[in-house]
């Protein structure tokens, strides 16, 4: 008997000590290596209409890559749903892809886990140089003044989408080009359960996306120079109560909106029952949508001198998805090669036309594809009107505490409730606590 | 034998019983060793699993809610500073935002766990009894309520959330327009009413599951107490209240502890119905800590409330054993059991 | 009931059927809204509800498999699903007949234990999890992370607390003298745990088995960052219906009835062996 506890005593022993090795931290934290040299993993992310649709998009062109270099790329496209977290277990555990993409907005946050490939003057030059990119998209890759952390794949861009019909029926000639255009507007349609606007009131990324840009309208940028969160400055109060007035005060907006979380604004929006989005590149939805080209329009998103600009006449953040490459990989050489690869001019061109979005690439710009009705409008913005949400490491924790403000601001304009300017700074400060602390 | 001397608790059961590995060991031919090593052999699977994905993992937790483990750290995690209590210290601090809104949730889970666990039980049990019976459509009517225990629970949550819609939800088109009960279209997924939402949900997916322990449970109740009830004179309602329930009695000490634990810590529903961030009303904890970890990258912080929540949960647990234990060592007239065992054997 | 020869009064029979007919509207009321939100084109899906779709289309069941590589995860789903629940019934069997049948040093330890594993918010374990798995493979090779035995593996674990919990229950209500005789005829303990007490126990081992393969069946969290394009099982796969700018409710739908379609069938076979009585079984 003795013996068998002791064997039982000793396998438990031996099971504690197998795991508090496992306690001692994740990677093989060191640098990456060329040990592996024909062999790429890639996580891609959902672009397309559903991850099957993706692969049938990728690939041919990995299989093109592959013929090129010998390099074999293996790729899984991840849902967005579990994107985030994917990349951080790998973070920490340092059993991650070569390759991944990654939401622009995440750069300086996964920058700052100090896991991916710093992009500095020596790496840019293996992809063909720095100036090949598009500046604004530069500008969301990572904290200023430091190395970028990703380079830009696909950009995207907010613009109105309005519909033609309701327009005409309204007797509206052109879209609004300023806020106050835009409720005149907004006001004439809204009537007989027909709305003027459209918003995804639950949706946190989405409301950031909205009160970042009307915040930069109002002079306010919800960080200081130094990265310390602002989120009760005069601008960023009058640019929030701003966005939830459109439901609260100016009634353009449907209160149902406040509870939108999942796109269901474009599908109202394409069933005809609001006449205007601001949306990043909806084209594509529209169509799935049942709406046909010709039934929509497209204008740049208002600012308040009615033309679009840098500063208080931006109209867009600067929306889209960054490659970046694991420091750790073991195949650095090739990982820099397909990176390449993929932001060379005609893979751009593409893969940018499949998607929809707009190549980060000047040269892959020229495209025509990139100049028709849907296109040319977000290629312009993100040229001259777009700005990068802010480059700083808590910008996960702001998306989050702002986003959930405005969400229940939408709630309270919607049961009826006033919204205050006194009423926006009270959640705005409790946001702002809710902020570490450094 | 008999489902009363099983009340005996799994915790106490060292005392009360005797066993047949020691107390009547000498009928058994196998050696010593044999005799007294099997338990711990028999054991040892289970045990070196849990260790493996359940304590050792939560041992760590517990290492890094003394950390300030933020994204800064997360590359490997043993190099984050100590914060000594730091963590903990804000998370109680009940005057500051964070505090606040973590004894906020607290309360918020307490009230849904209490509620939703009640109606859970009530309707299993309820459920249960009703189909003792044999009646036509009976194993269909059971596969029919196993059916929210058996669909996705993505799938399930997300037709709720699709239900609860203001605008084109079923429910609101049921309450508002077809029988007219409210003004005006309620919001069901924002605002108050989220709690109400969120527990009809976590009902319609939970009492499944107690449906079909006590089912399972009834079982083992044997017919001939039955029959001596009913020669007594009992009506049904007084055989569920004076067999049935009683009877059921360990099995339900059981369920209803898991059950309370699970909602407690339930993440799936309130994430699907409501995404990242839940309105106030239903701003169930496992959420909180979700977010004041994974949203904002703060796994210490995240840690700590845990650890919170583990001795909170423990404390509970242990009352809820300490009591019901003594009510079920309350004597309880095992008389006729035991004239059934002799009869049986 | 059938065990009182009496027949029962008319105030239990009426507040049964009641009672049994609102709960199976409350039980079927979202699964009816699956059913005709799967036959409609999207565009009237995301429209005002009605009772009786308007236009009628099977679209959604022939784009799901196309959409998400859906009968992949359901594979990866019974694959995992599977085994994680035969690995625990069999392990929980043994654990609970230790605790039932035995006296030995650290019983309530153990007992104690396994509960408390209850109490320790999911999220938590995640990341710690997932470390020991990373490094239990960069140790021995053997790859858990990312592979269905990995997920096996902590599913499995995930339902052994319970189980064993209610085995230890079952196990404790069929007659000891019946194990005993049996020792007496010479079985080994384990003979007699599987010639007597099993059998006795069948309605809580299919309880035990079904609320296994459940928490396998229906757990996202761990699923979502333990999985790889490969491995991916239908809980998180599902999601996939949801893409970065459409939610293909139509075919969420659709998906979600196709795939538990199989698993009420089970419950259908199954649940015959949830009521043999105990007394049927054991004691003859």
């Amino acid at each position: 008997m003795r013996s068998i506890r002791a064997a039982a005593v000793g396998a438990v022993t031996l099971s504690l000590a197998l795991a508090a090795t496992a306690c001692g931290g994740g990677s093989s934290s060191g640098g990456g290596s060329n040990d592996s040299p024909k062999e790429l993993t890639y996580w891609a992310s959902n672009q397309g209409a559903g991850v099957e649709v993706d692969k049938k998009v990728l690939q041919p062109e990995l299989d093109k890559f592959e013929k090129e270099t010998g390099i074999k790329v293996k790729l899984e496209v991840v849902p967005w749903s579990d994107l985030l977290n994917r990349i951080l277990t790998a973070t920490t555990s340092g059993q991650g892809p070569d390759v991944l993409n990654i939401g622009n907005t995440w750069s300086a946050s996964l920058q700052a886990t100090g896991a991916l490939l710093p992009w500095d003057a020596k790496n840019f030059e293996k992809i063909g140089g720095r100036d090949r990119f598009v500046d604004s998209a530069l500008g969301s890759t990572g904290v200023q003044g430091q190395d970028p952390a990703a380079v830009p794949l696909y950009s995207m861009a907010y613009a109105l989408y309005y519909n033609k019909r309701m327009f005409a029926d309204a007797g509206i000639t052109k879209p609004p080009a300023t806020w106050d255009e835009l409720v005149a507007t907004g006001k004439k349609i809204s009537k007989g359960g027909k709305w003027g606007l459209g918003a995804e009131g639950a949706n946190l990324s989405n409301n950031i996306h909205q009160v970042f840009v009307l915040g930069k309208q109002h002079g306010a940028d919800f960080f200081t120079a130094d990265g310390k969160p602002d989120f009760t400055s005069d601008g960023a109060v009058a640019a929030v109560k701003q966005y939830v007035d459109l439901m609260a005060a100016d009634k353009v907006v449907a209160p149902g909106n406040a509870e939108y979380a999942q796109n269901q604004s474009l599908s109202d929006f394409a069933k005809g029952r609001t006449a205007m989005v601001l949306w990043q590149t909806a084209s594509a939805t529209f169509k799935t949508m049942g709406m046909k080209d010709d039934e929509w329009g497209v204008a740049p998103a208002p600012v308040p001198s009615g033309t679009p600009g840098a500063d208080r006449a931006t109209n867009s953040m600067v929306a889209g998805i960054n490659m970046a490459v694991f420091k750790n990989s073991d195949n650095l050489d090739g990982a820099t090669r397909f990176v390449k690869f993929m932001t060379s001019d005609a893979e751009q061109k593409l893969l940018n036309k499949a998607y929809g979005s707009i190549p980060p690439v000047k040269a892959a710009q020229s495209d025509p594809a990139f100049n028709t009705q849907a296109t040319a409008v977000l290629r312009e913005t993100l040229a001259t009107s777009a700005a990068a949400l802010p480059q700083v490491s808590d910008e996960s924790q702001f998306e989050t505490a702002v986003g959930t403000a405005v969400k229940e601001l939408f709630a309270d304009a919607a049961a009826g409730r006033e919204v205050t300017t006194e009423s926006v700074k009270e959640k705005l400060a409790k946001a702002q606590q809710q902020m570490p602390n450094k | 034998m008999t489902t009363t001397t099983a009340s005996a608790q799994p915790g106490e059961r060292t005392v009360g019983k005797s066993s047949p590995g020691t107390a009547r060991g000498p009928r058994r031919r196998p050696g010593r060793i044999r005799r007294l090593g099997l338990p711990y052999l028999l054991l040892l699977p289970a045990l070196l699993l849990e260790l493996l994905v359940h304590l050792v993992p939560m041992v760590i937790g517990v290492v890094m809610s003394f950390k300030e483990l933020t994204q800064f750290y997360i590359r490997d995690w043993t190099t984050a500073p100590w914060t000594g209590l730091d963590n903990f210290t804000m998370s109680v601090d009940f005057d500051a935002p964070v505090g606040e809104a973590l004894l906020h949730s607290f309360l918020v889970t307490c009230a849904f766990t209490v509620l939703s666990v009640g109606l859970c039980w009530l309707i299993g049990t309820a459920a249960a009894i009703c189909m003792q019976d044999t009646f036509r459509g009976r194993g269909l009517l059971r596969a029919i309520f196993l059916v929210p225990y058996a669909l996705p629970v993505y799938a399930a949550v997300i037709t709720w959330a699709f239900m609860f819609q203001h605008d084109n939800g079923l429910v609101n088109h049921v309450l508002h327009d077809q029988l007219g009960l409210t003004d005006k279209p309620s919001f069901w997924l924002i605002g108050d009413n989220s709690f109400v939402a969120l527990l009809v949900v976590s009902v319609w997916k939970g009492w499944p599951f107690a449906f079909l322990i006590v089912m399972a449970g009834l079982q083992n109740i044997p017919r001939e107490l039955y029959e001596a009830a009913a020669l007594d004179g009992a009506g049904v309602w007084q055989q569920i209240r004076r067999i049935t329930l009683p009877s059921l009695r360990p099995v339900n000490q059981v369920l209803v502890l898991v059950l309370f634990l699970w909602t407690f810590n339930d993440f799936n529903t309130p994430f699907v119905l409501f995404g990242k961030a839940a309105p106030e009303a239903a701003d169930l904890i496992s959420l909180h800590i979700y977010q004041s970890s994974f949203v904002t990258w703060n796994f210490g912080t995240g840690s700590a409330m845990s650890v919170l929540l583990l001795l909170f949960l423990l404390l509970v647990t242990g009352v809820y054993l300490f009591l019901t234990s003594r009510a079920t060592r309350a004597p309880r007239t095992p008389r006729k059991h035991e004239e059934r065992r002799t009869a049986d054997a | 009931m059938p065990r009182s020869p009496m027949a029962a009064p008319r105030s239990f029979t009426w507040t049964r059927r009641v009672f049994l007919t609102l709960l199976t509207g409350f039980v079927l009321l979202p699964v009816y809204v699956m059913v005709s939100s799967s036959l409609k084109p999207l565009e009237d899906v995301a429209g005002q509800f009605h009772w009786l779709p308007g236009n009628l289309t099977v679209r959604p069941y022939i784009d799901i498999w196309s959409t998400v590589p859906l009968a992949k995860y359901f594979v990866n789903s019974l694959i995992v699903a599977g085994a994680a629940t035969a690995c625990s019934v069999v392990i929980a069997v043994f654990a609970a007949y230790a605790v039932s049948r035995y006296e030995f040093r650290g019983k309530r330890v153990f007992s104690v234990a396994v509960l408390s594993t209850q109490m320790f918010p999911g999220i938590l374990f995640l990341l710690p999890l997932f470390l020991i798995y990373v490094n239990i493979g960069n140790a021995t090779g053997i790859a858990l992370f990312g592979s269905r035995g990995g997920l096996i593996l902590t599913y499995l674990t995930f339902s052994l607390p319970f189980s064993i919990w209610m085995l230890i229950g079952y196990f404790d209500s069929v007659p000891r003298d019946l194990d005993e005789a049996a020792l007496v005829d010479g079985c080994g303990p384990l003979r007699a745990l599987f010639k007597v007490v099993v059998p006795a126990a069948v309605p809580g081992i299919v309880a035990v088995a079904v609320y296994a393969f459940m928490t396998a069946w229906g757990e996202v969290l761990f699923a979502s960052v333990m999985t790889n394009d490969a491995t991916r099982t239908l809980a998180v796969g599902l999601q996939g219906y949801s893409t970065q700018n459409d939610v293909y409710w139509n075919q969420i739908m659709a998906a979600s009835l196709v795939v538990s379609v199989p698993v009420v069938a089970g419950f259908l076979l199954l649940q015959r062996y949830l009521v043999a009585g105990l007394t049927a079984g054991a004691v003859k």
